[in-house]
């Protein structure tokens, strides 16, 4: 062999050798997860089981963390900016109302026509009841795996409950007074407290819909749409909802004004509840297993003795929704696809690994939560068991629909317009009116009024 | 119609001395005005299209946005909710506040002042304050944005430990005085501007007219009324048209409040961002955006025929 022959071979394999390197697939994954932060136990889940679980059965493949320590509302923004460019993460958490909007938008396709027939093969669909399947679906398709669901409820300080001369055992309010009247009866001995949190306001996005306002509003026998799918635009049980605002944040200053008004109000009101400022807290179960968990930001110090659970009243005994005397509401999350992904099977590897029983089991381990998959026990947890048992068969959702997500902004501005004492309920049910009936149209609106 | 020849009208030729043949500048002109009809002419008319359509980020209209006509700019300028709060109007009126407040008042007449000030004290008290002024224009709008925060927070904030310090109560600037707060903020950052403007405006005039002044006995305020002011008038003009533009499409005031609470400081910028990119109805800040381009012409407009008026009289 001549020499030229020589290197020209030489240089044919170390050419080899970097395509070879260059089969190397790089997966990026984000969540609204930050280590020591938001949603802790996620994000070390991801980074400490999941990943390196995943790379020793896939030595080709590198998978990399964002972990995005902003609002809910802005990975929203940057997922739908990201997506609609054909950037963004392979996989991403996802909240399961937003998938109405984004398919409709073109931003989300099927898991089978991302990654292929495999999504369908999967192993794993087995194991997820029909209803928790439902959470990332729309219209018969499938768009995510979920993770898990929630239920909301009042979380509670015994604490401060006892200093007000309440039996924070046993204390269960069957109507929208009886929550007032323990408020007030704190108030009276703490005037510097702020013992109600009912989430209000622009700022805390969809935290106030879920939290907030949909729970009152349930109590009122009404939901944010009719049986057919219309959006109720005004009715004597918006009304209602928007005096009981009123009454905790204007009238009686039952409930921190400025929390529902500030950039950071959310962490407010978190911080407010494990400073013992607010009693009563109206959130999901995460608010317990994740963030006043142990380790966690808004760690409430000893958590267990500390903290009890209340179902939420309905206004009256009887009047809430179907007639019922107390009222929840679950949302659903998951991990989707991005539809741009470069590497979708890959990228499908990497989502159906993480919803293994195995790596739910890791996950489990980490935050004890309420899983999709059947085959995951829920944890030795008492205020699970207790909650998910009580709270599940109470439990509503939110209408499967691409325009939600838009009237959903519409009344965190109504119920901010009325915490902040610039319009009266009447006043911000008709501008909520007239914003709803520009969004979806006046034929898919109904006035119960 | 008519039938008379037009006659040849006398053209006055220039011949300039060229470098280059006509083809040649325009094969060299090519590549430039490609990218800049890419990046800046072919948007220009694809945000006036889209403001007709009421395309979407999110939802069906994202995929299959329709025409609309005038659809959007009926719906801005509705006058049943024009001037309600988060509305076109209500933040429309807000800017102009704003621009009269903080960038004609305040911008403008500090400068002036400090412009004015900084002529006869001593050079080393001169740099200080021109270094500080600058300082504050100069930083990072994203570091001024969080540094103005802390200061103003009402728990933590260094204002409020100043206060309380000197036994006055605390304040809750952000919340209750929120519109005040961006006026004085947008003073402070964009004073530096006009400072520097007048200053070497000033330093132009002929220091003969003040020595002669001061032979006169006129009194500091004779001197900058009657000779400092009429002097630099087409630098006033000038500084007026551009704090206003900047001030009009100003968007930092959106790191302190967020255009909160309750769109209290919704500045048009911050109305735009909000409706596209917030809300996701692009047709909608389309139109906002179109609008802000034309109010920003009509008063280059104002300022450059007032600038004219001023010179010939």
């Amino acid at each position: 062999m001549s020499n030229r022959l020589r290197s020209l071979a030489l240089s044919l394999i170390g050419a080899t050798a970097f395509v070879g390197s260059a089969f190397a697939v790089d997966l990026d994954i984000t969540c609204r997860c930050v280590i020591g932060g938001v949603n802790s136990g996620t994000a070390e889940w991801i980074e400490n089981s999941v990943i390196p679980a995943f790379e020793a059965a896939n030595p080709d493949i590198n998978v990399n963390l964002n972990q995005f320590g902003g609002e809910d509302a802005q990975l929203t923004q940057q997922l739908a900016l990201d997506f609609s460019t054909g950037a963004g993460p392979d996989v991403t958490a996802f909240d399961g109302f937003l998938i109405p909007s984004f398919v409709e938008g073109g931003l989300l396709k099927p898991l089978n026509e991302v990654a292929g027939a495999e999504v369908d093969d999967w192993s794993g669909w087995a194991a997820l009841s029909d209803g928790s399947r439902a959470l990332m679906q729309y219209q018969g398709k499938y768009y995510g795996i979920p993770l898990g669901t929630d239920v909301r409820m009042i979380h509670t300080r015994k604490d401060i409950l006892a200093e007000a001369g309440i039996d924070a055992d046993t204390w269960q309010p069957t109507s929208w007074e009886d929550v007032l009247d323990a408020a007030r009866a704190i108030k009276k001995i703490k005037p510097d407290s702020y013992p109600i949190q009912l989430n209000a306001g622009v700022a805390m996005g969809e935290a106030t819909t879920m939290q907030g306002y949909w729970l009152a509003l349930l109590g009122t026998g009404e939901s944010v749409t009719d049986e057919n799918g219309k959006y109720i635009v005004s009715s004597q049980g918006i009304l209602d909802t928007l005096i009981l605002y009123k009454t905790i944040y204007v009238d009686e200053q039952l409930g921190d004004q400025r929390a529902q008004l500030l950039a950071d109000g959310r962490n407010r009101s978190f911080a407010n509840f494990r400073d013992g400022v607010t009693a009563l807290l109206f959130e999901g179960d995460y608010f317990y297993r994740s963030v006043t968990s142990e380790g966690a930001e808004f760690a409430v110090a000893d958590r267990d003795n500390v903290m009890g659970w209340a179902k939420v009243p309905a206004k009256e005994p009887g009047a809430g929704i179907r007639g019922q005397d107390f009222v929840t509401i679950s949302g659903g999350t998951g991990f989707v696809l991005n539809p741009a992904t470069d590497t979708p099977k890959e990228a499908w590897a990497l989502l159906s690994f993480m919803n293994e029983a195995e790596m739910q089991n890791a996950f489990q381990a980490i935050q004890p939560r309420i899983t999709a998959r059947t085959d995951i026990e829920i944890p030795n947890s008492p205020f699970l068991t207790e909650t998910s048992q009580t709270l599940l068969p109470l439990t509503t959702a939110r209408p499967n629909d691409e325009n939600y997500n838009t009237v959903s902004a519409e009344i965190q501005r109504m119920t901010e317009a009325v915490v902040s004492g610039e319009l009266s309920p009447e006043e911000a049910m008709a501008q909520y009116k007239a914003s709803v009936i520009g969004i979806v149209g006046e034929e898919n609106t109904v006035s119960l009024l | 119609m008519t039938t008379e020849p037009i006659p040849d009208q006398p053209r006055r030729k220039v011949k300039n001395f060229s470098l280059l043949s006509n083809r040649a500048g325009a094969a060299f002109l090519t590549p430039a005005g490609l990218l800049v009809s890419v990046f800046v002419i072919v948007p220009f008319f694809w945000v006036i299209f889209v403001s007709f359509t009421n395309r979407t980020l999110l939802g069906k209209t994202a995929l299959s946005p329709e025409f609309v006509g005038l659809a959007n700019y009926f719906a801005l300028f509705d006058p049943s909710n024009f001037f309600q709060r988060g509305q076109f109007g209500f933040s429309l009126i807000l800017t102009t506040q704003f621009v009269l407040a903080s960038a004609l008042l305040g911008q403008a007449l500090l400068g002036l002042l400090l412009a004015w000030l900084i002529q006869t004290v001593p050079a080393w008290v001169k740099r200080i304050t021109e270094t500080f002024v600058i300082a504050a224009w100069i930083l990072p709008e994203v570091v001024i944005g969080f540094a103005w925060f802390a200061f103003l927070d009402r728990d933590q904030g260094t204002l409020n430990a100043l206060l309380t310090g000197v036994g006055l109560p605390k304040g809750d600037f952000l919340l209750k005085q929120p519109f005040w707060v961006i006026v004085v903020f947008n003073t402070w950052r964009g004073a530096a501007f006009s400072m520097m403007l007048f200053s070497s405006a000033f330093s132009s005039i002929p220091p003969s007219y003040f020595q002669a002044a001061d032979v006169a006995g006129a009194s500091s305020w004779q001197k900058f009324k009657d000779i400092g002011l009429p002097l630099i008038r087409g630098h006033i003009v000038t500084d007026l048209i551009l704090i206003t533009m900047w001030t009009f499409n100003t968007f930092t005031p959106f790191l302190l409040t967020n255009g909160g609470p309750s769109y209290r400081t919704e500045l048009v910028s911050i109305y735009n961002y909000r409706v596209a990119f917030h809300d996701f109805q692009f047709g909608k800040g389309a139109a906002v955006g179109v609008i802000m381009m034309l109010i920003n012409l009509a008063f280059a407009l104002i300022y450059l025929s007032i600038g004219r008026k001023k010179k010939k009289g």
